[in-house]
């Protein structure tokens, strides 16, 4: 098993850069829903629930949103890459098939998804920090540009996963099970709309194990006047994740393609 | 041209589960050659050529590149491969697809697009350069799917069924540009099961199924070892008595295809004249050609895919 000491980084950058030449064919459709859709979150649940619930876990209720949807837009961005888009590449389009015929290895092609899916939940989690901004979600502007490179860690945290998903799936419609059982889980239940504390005691210990938990964990404080606590913890969970993903992924892939 | 040897295998072996595909073959390949790899649909042929490149494991059995073990995915700097399949970039231009590939191998912008450029001329897509893959006909997409294994200038090139689905002039246009490419010292390995593919273009064949060897040599040599000089083709004869009237006293072979006799004799003149006497046969007379090598080789069954 090749780990990460071997990539060769033109060789992850190669793949990188092929899904970046993509994107930027649709940026303008790509940018719009990264801008959108988040928008119209803060806008309506943001503003209109605000304004019965007010605060919420001692700040407005737009600050506590606004670092939950950008986690969760992470989340989801980085996933949906995971999932549709690399399934694609990998099982439909035979790019990785294609690739696997230069001198990249499948760990090489994996891991360049991956810092890719990262990218593209920078994208859409910086253009919610911007929204955020706008709409007043931000508190404390001297920590918030801090939450750029947490952003990219919990891109990877996510994309780690959904590639393991990709690889094992039969077709699309295996990915429904994902979001059923993971995905829409972690967005009602790891501190997105409300503080987990509401939780009972057992769903709060579940929540703990779950990476969307300590991406709230870690965001939250850094864009609003809440303390920020075991920073180290939160970054270690979502890079167990990633990596533990990552090996898991390229494994997987492995044994799907080079048979 | 050197008589360096680029690909050796010996008793290499491929198994799925139970199954065994590849089944301990072995053979040389030496450079400069165009090396043809034949046999029926599920002989093994793309099982072998995915292991010859180094995408499908070796399962048992010594297996060397270049003299370099396959698992070292740097020699695919050396390497085109054009597999069965097109996988070419839906989401890139004809140009683009090409200079995305040779990303891959590290070459510089500059030299990429130089070298793009060549290649489309070559493989006379450069009016289409700026269109979607996806408006190309059949024969483009193929011509595409060369030109890319070509961006790296490789020393090998491996082809998995290159012309397979393509009409006689595309495909006509694709044999020109392999020849010319063995003129420029390439070594090329293809599979194919069209006869006439394996003739135009093989110094060598080898003939496989069932993952097996069954024979290998030049195209001349096969048909010498296994087949009469002539064949006659004749239809129109009703049962064994019959063929046995025509056939008496004459030096033949006679094999049944649906409801054609194959008879291959050595000098077919004399049956030649029978058949002519009778009004009720349709028959064409001709020299053996590989394709009775391969019929005789493999068995004229209709192969079911299992």
């Amino acid at each position: 098993m090749m780990l990460v000491p071997a990539l060769k980084p033109s060789h992850v950058m190669a793949v990188w850069y092929r899904n970046f030449l993509v994107w930027r064919k649709l940026v303008v459709a790509s940018m719009l829903g990264n801008f959108g859709d988040p928008f119209l979150y803060l806008l309506g649940l943001g503003y209109g629930l605000g304004l019965y619930i007010g605060e919420m876990g001692g700040i407005p209720y737009m600050a506590f949103l606004a670092s939950g949807i950008l986690c969760s837009s992470a989340m989801n961005t980085a996933t949906f890459e995971g999932l549709y888009s690399a399934f694609t590449r990998m099982n439909q389009q035979g790019t990785w098939e294609g690739i696997l015929a230069t001198p990249l290895r499948i760990q090489e092609v994996v891991a360049g998804e991956l810092v890719w899916a990262a990218t593209k939940s920078l994208i859409s989690g910086t253009a919610i920090l911007i929204v955020a901004g706008l709409l007043g979600g931000i508190q404390s502007w001297e920590t918030a540009w801090m939450v750029v490179p947490v952003i990219f860690l919990i891109g990877l945290a996510f994309a780690g996963p959904a590639l393991v998903v990709s690889a094992i799936a039969p077709s699309y419609d295996f990915f429904l099970y994902y979001f059923t059982l993971a995905v829409t889980p972690m967005f009602l239940f790891c501190g997105v709309f409300y503080p987990i504390d509401a939780l009972p005691e057992f769903a709060q210990l579940l929540a703990q194990g779950l990476p969307l938990t300590h991406a709230v964990a870690l965001v939250r404080p850094l864009l609003t006047e809440l303390p920020l606590t075991q920073p180290f913890l939160h970054m270690t969970v979502l890079g167990t994740y990633a990596v533990v993903g990552y090996i898991i992924a390229s494994h997987l892939a492995a044994r799907r393609l080079l048979r | 041209m050197s008589k360096a040897i680029v690909v050796r295998a010996s008793d290499l072996r491929k198994r799925f589960g139970e199954r065994e595909v590849v089944c301990g073959v072995d053979f040389e390949i030496p450079a400069g050659i165009c090396f043809g790899i034949l046999g029926p649909n599920g002989a093994g042929k793309t099982t072998l050529m995915r292991m010859l490149v180094g995408m499908s494991p070796i399962t048992s059995g010594e297996y060397t590149l270049f003299g370099e073990p396959v698992s070292d995915a740097s020699l695919h700097h050396r390497l085109g491969v054009v597999p069965q399949q097109d996988n070419l970039d839906p989401d890139f231009t004809v140009h683009k697809n090409l200079m995305v590939y040779a990303n891959y191998f590290g070459i510089d912008k500059t030299t990429a697009s130089q070298r793009a450029d060549e290649l489309l001329e070559f493989a006379s897509l450069t009016t289409r350069k700026k269109d979607a893959v996806s408006s190309l006909s059949g024969g483009m997409r193929r011509r595409l799917m060369i030109a890319r294994s070509l961006v790296n200038d490789p020393d090998l090139i491996v082809l998995d069924e290159p012309t397979t689905g393509l009409d006689p002039q595309a495909r006509h246009l694709i044999w020109q540009r392999l020849r010319s490419l063995k003129t420029r010292g390439k070594t090329l390995i293809l599979t194919t099961h069209y006869m006439e593919e394996a003739a135009e273009l093989c110094d060598e064949i080898m003939v496989l199924d069932h993952g097996r060897i069954l024979d290998r040599g030049t195209p001349k040599a096969l048909i010498n070892r296994h087949v009469e000089p002539e064949v006659v083709a004749v239809r129109g004869l009703h049962g064994e008595v019959q063929i046995d009237a025509l056939c008496e006293g004459l030096e033949v072979r006679r094999e049944l295809v649906g409801d054609t006799w194959f008879c291959y004799a050595k000098d077919a003149r004399p049956l030649v004249a029978r058949c002519a006497d009778d009004a009720n046969l349709t028959f064409i007379h001709r020299p053996a050609s590989l394709e009775d090598v391969f019929l005789k080789l493999t068995g004229r069954d209709l192969r079911e895919e299992s």
